[in-house]
């Protein structure tokens, strides 16, 4: 049970006009200016084509790959022939890729990890960090035809010839997974330190100095505490990392041969496939579409849907990981 | 718009009333200055560390002027003063931390039970002297090798989890939070709450069995629940080791501390026990800055 007593309204001349809410003046409404305007339609205008575009380019090549995608092409090897029908599957691309994907991050990750662990917990002398960081941007901004060339010139060197074939007159060829994952991991690189060296830099500093205050020295709580809090962040960097090597094109035909079929250079199991040539689902659409060699463009459709899924399911993996990471710690 | 009147205020009237809130006179510390409120520590006085002439200066920046101070066993030791006076500084040349900040210098010497901390290997300094910071922080592990991190060898995961239990559940209720986290020893620390971690970072400190443990701010990221748990652990604790601890709150300092220092622009002012630099306070500083006139 309430009452509510109404106090006397304020004695003596009202001063000015009646008090009215800014948000009730008409004039607010009109207060948005025309150049404003303008500006927010083109936000928005802007952000829906970008929705358009994505949207496009899904439902292309969903209906272009639902068309042609089908267990034969996914399991069948391919075979050299005009004719799309008898032109076989690519199951090959695709090993192709997971192989290429594995070996060039399984190079770049511990690589970029020690990189931004140096960059960020040790970095003297200061010139030479710096050196370091400006090399990391050279790299990254290298288109990768660049890398490729460059690649098949240092791996055709004698010193390399274990990693590829050699000729019968002592030419090395210089193409195989090894030197195309090498080259490929270079690309992967500086997504790998960027996203680490975030996370390492996200960490407070006296989550370091309740460390060392255990009497622990900067090795243990680099591996102890450092590269643990910093999972997530080098989780997405690898998983960025991976979608560039998946969808490279320039080192697949330049430094793995871009090859119809995996060519083992000898009878090794796993490691004579490495050191021998093959192609990946990016080469096997260059090459069957309409300018490449094979001409086959349901073929390449269903090769690009494929391809189209792995790198959206990368990014899928990149969300959930950084979806998990939240500010553990208070600065 | 100064012309514009205010709207006529309605004023709703419960049939009870609840009593307005007078907020308390001493606010945020600063103030008149309660009774002591627990028992002082017998002075026993065995001196644990000491500094002798310390200084400590950032690049030119004179942050501790020729300090000389001791840290006896069973006591709790307030460092109080302004921000910026050096007690934090001053704190953490105890343990030697200072070396990590480039830019530092140093001299006068620290002593623990009469050896110089410089000749003391620093892995052996801090297992004796141990640490907790002004904000939790748990390492991204479980409850359990959050506490036998330090009782392993560097960074190696030995010895294993059934050697070190009993050590790391008497960590545990040494820090009176072996109740709250026995059923739940693999879960990771960063989900405890923020009072929880503060506890998990005191057993941290204690399982490798410290004479002196360092608090700096131990409750400024804290509720005052989570606080008075703390504040009551301090009190407990200090018949095991001698606590040092850092705080901005002088009725905290008042609370658990057994003597007290008050620092200002890097010196001295004034070290005695608590009672005295509370009740009858010698220096001009003191009075004015445990009267609440600056701070």
């Amino acid at each position: 049970m309430s009452t509510v007593a109404e106090l006397p309204p304020p004695s003596g001349p009202p001063a000015g006009p009646p008090a009215t809410a800014f948000a009730e003046d008409p004039a607010f409404e009109t207060a948005w200016r025309t150049r404003d305007r303008i500006g927010v339609a083109a936000s928005w205008f802007c952000g829906l084509a970008l929705i358009a575009v994505a949207a496009a380019i899904l439902i292309y090549m969903l209906i272009q790959g639902i068309k042609f995608v089908n267990l034969d092409v996914l399991t069948e090897h391919p075979k050299s022939s005009l004719d799309q029908s008898k032109s076989g599957g690519f199951l090959d691309p695709i090993i192709g890729t997971f192989m290429l994907t594995v070996l060039g991050i399984a190079i770049a990750a511990p690589v970029g990890v020690g990189i931004a662990v140096w960059l960020t917990e040790y970095g003297r002398p200061a010139p030479l960090a710096r050196a370091v960081e400006s090399g990391i941007e050279i790299v990254a901004g290298t288109p990768s035809i660049v890398l490729a060339i460059f690649g098949l010139l240092v791996f055709s060197q004698g010193l390399f010839s274990a990693l590829s074939f050699t000729a019968e007159g002592g030419a090395v060829f210089g193409r195989s997974f090894f030197t195309a994952g090498a080259m490929m991991s270079v690309i992967a690189l500086p997504l790998v330190v960027g996203a680490t060296r975030e996370a390492l830099l996200a960490i407070p500093v006296h989550v370091r100095e309740a460390s060392y205050a255990l009497g622990k020295d900067k090795a243990a709580t680099i591996r102890r505490v450092l590269l643990p809090a910093a999972r997530s962040g080098i989780g997405t960097g690898a998983s960025l990392g991976m979608g560039r090597i998946a969808g490279d094109t320039a080192i697949v035909v330049i430094l793995l041969g871009a090859s119809l079929r995996l060519e083992a250079e000898n009878d090794v199991p796993i490691l004579g496939n490495l050191r021998g040539t093959g192609s990946t689902l990016t080469s096997y659409v260059y090459n069957n579409s309409p300018v490449g060699e094979g001409n086959a463009p349901e073929k390449a459709y269903a090769a690009a849907f494929v391809l189209l899924l792995v790198v959206i399911a990368l990014n899928f993996a990149i969300d959930l990981i950084s979806r998990r990471r939240k500010t553990a710690w208070t600065t | 718009m100064d012309d514009l009147t205010p709207p006529p205020v309605r004023r709703i009237i419960l049939d009870n009333m609840p009593e307005p809130v007078v907020p308390p006179a001493a606010t945020n510390g600063h103030g008149p200055v309660p009774e002591v409120v627990h028992e002082p520590a017998a002075r026993n006085a065995v001196e644990r560390m000491r500094t002798e002439d310390l200084s400590i200066a950032y690049g030119q920046k004179l942050a501790v002027n020729r300090v000389s101070i001791e840290v006896c066993a069973g006591e709790v030791l307030a460092l109080i003063g302004p921000s910026g006076c050096g007690k934090t500084t001053l704190l953490r040349s105890l343990n030697r931390l200072i070396d990590q900040t480039p830019t530092v210098a140093r001299s006068g010497r620290i002593l623990l039970d009469g050896d110089d901390a410089d000749f003391l290997d620093v892995t052996l300094l801090r297992r004796k002297v141990g640490m907790v910071f002004q904000q939790p922080n748990p390492f991204p592990m479980s409850i359990f090798d959050n506490i036998a991190y330090g009782l392993r060898e560097r960074g190696s995961k030995r010895p294993g989890r059934k050697e070190l239990e009993p050590r790391v559940a008497e960590a545990l209720q040494r820090a009176g939070l072996w109740e709250e986290v026995k059923d739940n020893l693999s879960g990771p620390a960063l989900r405890l709450s923020g009072g929880q971690q503060q506890r998990l970072c005191i057993a941290r400190s204690l399982a490798v069995n410290p004479e002196v443990l360092l608090l700096d701010e131990p409750c400024s990221a804290l509720d005052p629940i989570s606080t008075a748990v703390i504040e009551e652990l301090i009190l407990r604790l200090r018949t095991q080791v001698a606590i040092v601890i850092v705080t901005h709150n002088l009725q905290q300092a008042q609370r658990v501390g057994d003597r007290v220092a008050f620092m200002y622009l890097g010196d001295l002012v004034e070290y005695g026990a608590a009672a005295q630099v509370f009740g009858a306070p010698q220096a001009m500083r003191t009075r004015e800055y445990v009267s609440g006139a600056f701070g």
